[in-house]
């Protein structure tokens, strides 16, 4: 296998796939590493209807010289031009681990959605939005299912169209914001001709549920697995019978990598240049961890970034005006989907809000930082790092995460092992 | 050689059969409440879908904290969950 290249993306979502794709076109020698078993991110995950834009980009991939490591979970950045990565899926611990070199790094990391603890959301059959919608496309049987669907954010109507066209029963949609702030969305909508496309559709699918705004799940009930949800709506409650409620509140960056690289963060995102250079050099940034705005502006970032990389300057200038209008539909996104100040209560003392580490509110209510309460309570010290709680003790506390260690995410000992050895090669 | 279209895996030692391309999260959901037990003793089972949380992880062949959701049946796979 391939592990030196001219350009390494990582992220096979569209960010990643265009920027992967112009490189590769331009003749530069890409990598693509992706943890997940198919291209796709996210939003084009298999197993869905795909649009003629993602058909299109599929295969340019295909016929492009792009070496694909799907599959791989990059865990650590141990030094400037290298990262070590593991594979998920594999048996033979010696070839698990790999060191993939670079001259430039195009990090497409994507989102992940925001969850908020309320009493019960740990019992099983309570995912995210995107989460039921992931497990359905994975093959989970979801015709005939009663479905809440809640949180905040776009991705609700789009779960909710694409779950109740699988011939599920979606028997409400809660969203948290109230009607005056997501108006002011569709008036960007209309300045996004592709966006408001998306709309009508979903819009048309939609008639079929009920759509409460303002309204949020206040506790999950079930024996075992979840039963029913109430949910609350100006200060009234009632009670609404389920399989599966998919919940998630709009969308947080995945940083923890670009944060590893060295990346300069601010306002929650990576900073970049216009041609989407992040503080680091010879390190780029595209898609969601340089502002939450879905899937076009991730295809235009992608595009900049790859033939930035692939040292066409002059190609990736001709994209960045466009970029300037999907800007705009960022910060009306930011504002739809601001969040009530009252989610804050929705957690009782001891609802969990580690999952990991069965940390309750109330044995996070005395610390002041995120590294305090880490350090005492093993909130966000398990094996997800933190990536669930660490979104919702900002929301709950304004805890801030400080910094990210390698291995970025639980490896086995081999690779460590594996990566140290080869680590001790070079400085020899 | 053409992919078959049904996979037979076993899932706690009973067998399974599902499309081509599912994942195990997806499988596991099919048969059983849950994919693991949190360090209190509640049942969890997949929140994220996308390999981020790691309340899907399961022993598949013998191998322990597997995200299921980011791994696809085949055919003959063992998986369990306590």
């Amino acid at each position: 296998m391939k592990t030196s290249f001219d350009v390494l993306v990582v992220g096979a979502g569209p960010a990643g796939i265009a920027a992967a794709v112009r490189a590769a076109e331009k003749g530069a020698s890409v990598g693509l590493v992706d943890d997940n078993p198919a291209p796709g991110g996210q939003i084009w995950r298999r197993g869905a209807p795909q649009n003629s834009s993602a058909r299109q980009w599929f295969s340019r991939l295909e016929a492009a010289k792009v070496q694909r490591l799907q599959g791989w979970c990059v865990f650590d950045a141990p030094r400037s031009g290298v990262l070590s990565a593991e594979r998920s899926d594999c048996d033979d611990e010696i070839d698990c681990c790999a060191e993939l070199h670079y001259d430039k790094l195009i990090l497409a990391t994507g989102a992940r959605e925001r969850f908020l603890p309320f009493p019960g959301w740990t019992l099983p059959n309570i995912m995210g939005a995107g989460g039921l919608d992931a497990l359905a496309r994975g093959g989970l049987p979801i015709a005939g299912k009663r479905v809440l669907v809640a949180g905040t954010g776009p991705l609700l109507l789009a779960v909710a169209a694409e779950l109740a066209a699988r011939g599920a029963i979606v028997v409400g949609l809660c969203e948290q914001a109230p009607v005056r702030q997501l108006a002011r969305l569709s008036l960007q909508l209309f300045r996004q001709p592709a966006k408001l496309m998306q709309a009508a559709h979903f819009g048309i699918a939609c008639r079929a549920f009920p759509i409460f705004t303002r309204c949020w799940p206040v506790a999950a009930h079930g024996n075992g697995k979840l039963e029913s949800v109430t949910v609350q709506r100006k200060g009234r409650q009632w009670m609404i019978a389920c399989d599966y409620l998919a919940c998630g509140f709009h969308l947080v960056p995945n940083l923890e990598l670009p944060m590893l690289a060295g990346c300069r963060i601010d306002n929650g995102f990576v900073t970049t240049d216009d041609l989407q250079q992040t503080s680091v050099a010879n390190v780029y940034c595209a898609g969601e961890p340089t502002g939450i705005g879905g899937v076009e502006r991730a295809l235009l970032e992608g595009q900049i970034a790859g033939l930035a990389a692939a040292g066409r300057e002059p190609e990736a200038r001709a994209l960045c005006r466009k970029r300037t209008s999907m800007q705009k539909f960022v910060r009306a996104l930011e504002s739809a989907c601001r969040l009530d100040p009252q989610l804050r209560t929705l957690a009782h003392k001891d609802t969990l809000i580690c999952r990991c580490e069965d940390v309750p509110l109330a044995a996070l209510r005395e610390y002041r930082s995120w590294r305090a309460a880490k350090l005492l309570t093993r909130c966000g010290m398990g094996p997800c790092q933190g990536r669930i709680c660490g979104a919702a003790t900002a929301f709950l506390f304004g805890w801030e995460q400080d910094s990210v260690r390698p291995p970025l995410v639980p490896v086995r000992m081999a690779s460590l092992i594996a990566q140290n050895n080869e680590n001790g090669e070079e400085t020899r | 050689m053409p992919k078959p279209d049904h996979i037979e895996l076993t899932v706690n030692g009973a067998a399974l059969r599902v499309d081509a391309g599912t994942t195990v999260a997806a499988a596991l959901l099919m048969c059983a409440a849950h994919a693991r037990m949190s360090i209190t003793g509640e049942p969890r089972a997949p929140l994220c879908g996308m390999g981020i949380c790691y309340e899907c992880r399961v022993t598949i062949n013998g191998v322990p904290h597997q995200k299921s959701c980011q791994i696809l049946c085949e055919s003959g796979m063992d998986v369990q969950t306590p």
